[in-house]
């Protein structure tokens, strides 16, 4: 039997896109550089403004105090650490797509590995900045992330998980920064040739040479395979670490569980993939890459999307049934106020619905998983549902605690915690986009090498591609 | 026996829950002792008073047969204390002599011990500490004004631990049990609060340790607490008892 004939259909797939000469992908994936779109300066004049404001707004709070916050003293732990662990979430988008999905060889991965890589890059820098900045005195901090030994005579505490979550965070902030780079160089050396002056200058620091002889691409792509297969037992630690910060402390309900590790992990990748499509519809509706990020890209990623979500949501309902399981009064007690008074039942429908029921039900339909405006809001409903998972998870289990707390606090986050939370989207928004004036968020190589391996080949009358990874 | 070395003695406290009237004598020395700040009204609507040692008071029974409870809770000193190993920095760890130590100057104010501790007894400073300016000569010069960002709880009142091992060490002599007293313990009215050495076994604190009343907080977290209670002796419990068959109710 001859192999095309296993799977028509995904053959058929494969071939229809694909006439893209290499001038016309060249030219459309570089209008970034080449040709700034109009919207591009006011929309990051704005962003930068926002910026701003947040900064100021963490600097009034370094300034003034914790006080300027609406943390009090059962709930010590608010909307900061929720928009950590939310954008360490985040980050796993770029090693979901980039390795995992490069390892696998699944071919429509190529148009957003970059922007998944990216988005990685600079959630974790925002991530990395939220435990800076929630704790009483930031300036000190230098004595924790940095492990080496001041005029004190004491190394940090490698008990304590916020040691480690630096250290995860920072390897993996390592790794995907090496990848993205590695990644990028073939494209830089592209824009060495197509610009004059001090951009060409730029690009030809940053090509570091590059030819794009076979000894070059050989160490290409073997760095590229090398730091995905290292990254992968990052994407087991960095949320696992991060679930430790709760999981470890015996003492608030809810916090103290065994699966953390294993639920935070496939959130994080139900939370990143989706951010990935969000960034997806809007580079297609920005940079008018229709050609190039296609409805199939959002089918796959939804259908994908479809399994981690529920996974994820075996993971939520074996929360409450240990909850349930373990009778313990106190636990019994938590979850009694979180799915059932005011507000958090009303929080929690909210994020039942926008993290699974909605958008799940929704990708179902083929007809949704190809409707690039529908994938958008859905996937923005998912971010909406995970943040407020980990604000279900952080603040009932402290604002309800133990027995011989007098006051159990409501917490009610300060408009300051509003406005930083805001400026974290801002900036994360604002720092890709100024990585787009310089550098393509399509990687060409990736896509020109895609062509070539579905291009057609002759062979007597039939007309077959010349690779398929598909169904390899 | 006891020596005067620091390190040979494991401190603790004996809280008589029966003996305690909830006149939170206790709460007002440890404030001036220890420079906590003044607690306003807007702090404790804001559920940021600190109070390293506060009586919890509860309310037993039905109405009209109500009985007030009262409890004083403190640092408990753990053993195995939750908030330790979760400190990055090494702020709060365990001494020899059985102390949960806070050291300021390292804190960075992650309150992660906080959220570690079951009993809430840290405390962290959202503001600056401020006094008016008639207390400003009230403060004790034993003890460090903590500054904002940092976690802060009960000590043991170790001010007092360090002057009394110093001054029998002076004198060339062991500690006497009862020489070192907590501010709490000192003043309260009723010796409801005793504290002292349980390595020493004719201390009064090993000998209350181990009345048949003796219990722990929160027993099933395993805590090893250096603080131990004793229980509310309760004298109409028999009566009850003996009284189900009859019960007349109002």
């Amino acid at each position: 039997m001859e192999y095309w004939s296993l799977n028509p259909t995904s053959l058929k797939v494969m071939q229809q896109k694909r006439n893209l000469s290499q001038i016309h992908t060249n030219k459309t994936l570089l209008n970034g550089q080449l040709n700034t779109p109009k919207w591009w300066a006011p929309t990051v004049l704005i962003l930068g403004i926002a910026v701003v404001i947040g900064l100021s707004a963490i600097g009034v709070m370094v300034n003034k105090g914790l006080g300027v916050t609406g943390l009090s003293r059962p709930v010590y732990w608010g909307l900061f650490i929720t928009t950590f662990v939310f954008w360490v979430g985040i980050s796993h988008a770029g090693i979901m797509i980039s390795a995992i999905l490069r390892l696998t060889q699944a071919e429509w991965r190529r148009p957003v590995t970059r922007a998944a890589e990216l988005l990685t890059v600079f959630s974790l820098l925002t991530a990395l900045a939220f435990p800076l900045i929630h704790a009483g005195r930031p300036w000190r901090i230098i004595y924790y992330i940095i492990p080496y030994d001041f005029a004190r005579g004491i190394y940090p505490n490698i008990r304590s998980p916020l040691i480690w979550d630096p250290v995860a965070i920072g390897t993996y902030l390592t790794g995907s920064t090496l990848f993205l780079y590695i990644a990028l160089i073939p494209d830089l050396g592209n824009l060495r040739d197509r610009t004059t002056g001090w951009q060409n200058a730029f690009y030809t620091i940053l090509a570091l040479g590059w030819r794009g002889n076979p000894r070059q691409w050989k160490m290409q792509t073997v760095g590229g395979i090398l730091l995905s297969a290292l990254m992968l037992p990052i994407f087991v630690s960095v949320h696992s670490i991060v679930s430790w910060d709760f999981a470890i402390i015996p003492s608030v309900e809810g916090w103290h569980s065994t699966i953390f590790a294993p639920y935070f992990v496939i959130g994080a990748v139900h939370s990143g993939v989706s951010a990935v499509v969000t960034m997806m519809a809007l580079m297609r509706w920005l940079w008018k890459w229709d050609d190039f990020i296609r409805p199939e890209h959002f089918d796959a990623l939804a259908r994908l999307l479809i399994v981690v979500a529920t996974a994820w949501l075996g993971f939520t309902f074996l929360e409450l049934l240990f909850a349930v399981y373990g009778l313990d009064a106190p636990e019994l007690a938590l979850r009694e106020m979180q799915l059932f008074q005011w507000p958090w039942n009303f929080l929690f429908i909210i994020f039942m619905l926008t993290a699974y029921i909605i958008p799940v039900t929704m990708w179902l339909f083929k007809k949704v998983r190809t409707n690039i405006a529908l994938m958008f809001w859905t996937s923005i409903l998912v971010n909406i549902g995970m943040w407020l998972e980990r604000f279900m998870i952080i603040v009932p289990g402290l604002a309800r605690k133990q027995p011989f707390v007098f006051t159990w606090e409501a917490y009610r986050p300060s408009g300051l915690e509003w406005l930083i939370l805001v400026w974290s989207f801002a900036w994360v928004t604002f720092l890709m986009l100024l990585f787009s004036r310089f550098f393509p968020l399509v990687p060409l190589f990736e896509q020109k090498e895609s062509q070539v391996f579905t291009d057609d080949v002759k062979i007597g009358r039939a007309s077959v591609p010349a690779i398929i990874r598909e169904i390899d | 026996m006891t020596t005067n070395k620091t390190g040979k003695q494991n401190w603790g406290m004996v809280v008589d829950v029966d003996k305690c009237t909830g006149c939170q004598a206790c709460v007002l020395a440890c404030q001036s002792e220890n420079n906590v700040p003044i607690n306003t009204q807007e702090r404790f609507e804001r559920g940021r008073a600190i109070s390293w040692i506060r009586v919890e008071r509860y309310w037993e029974g039905n109405y009209p047969d109500v009985k007030a409870r009262f409890i004083p809770i403190m640092c408990q000193h753990c053993e195995n204390a939750p908030c330790e190993p979760v400190c990055p920095v090494y702020a709060t760890y365990h001494n020899s002599e059985g102390l949960n130590v806070q050291v300021y100057n390292r804190c960075v104010g992650t309150r992660y011990c906080a959220n570690g501790c079951p009993f809430t007894v840290r405390f962290f400073n959202y503001w600056e500490p401020v006094w008016p300016e008639s207390f400003r000569n009230h403060l004790n010069p034993d003890v460090t004004v903590r500054s904002r960002g940092i976690m802060e709880k009960c000590s043991f009142c170790v001010q007092r631990i360090r002057r009394g091992v110093r001054t029998a060490k002076k004198e060339n002599r062991d500690l006497i049990d009862g020489e070192i007293q907590t501010a709490c313990s000192q003043a309260c009215p009723t010796s409801a609060l005793v504290f002292g050495d349980l390595n020493d076994n004719n201390s009064a604190v090993s000998k209350m340790k181990h009345d048949e009343r003796t219990y722990k907080l929160l027993p099933h977290l395993n805590l090893d607490q250096n603080v131990v209670y004793l229980a509310k002796v309760d004298p109409e419990k028999k009566i009850e008892s003996h009284s189900v068959e009859s019960g007349s109710h109002d």
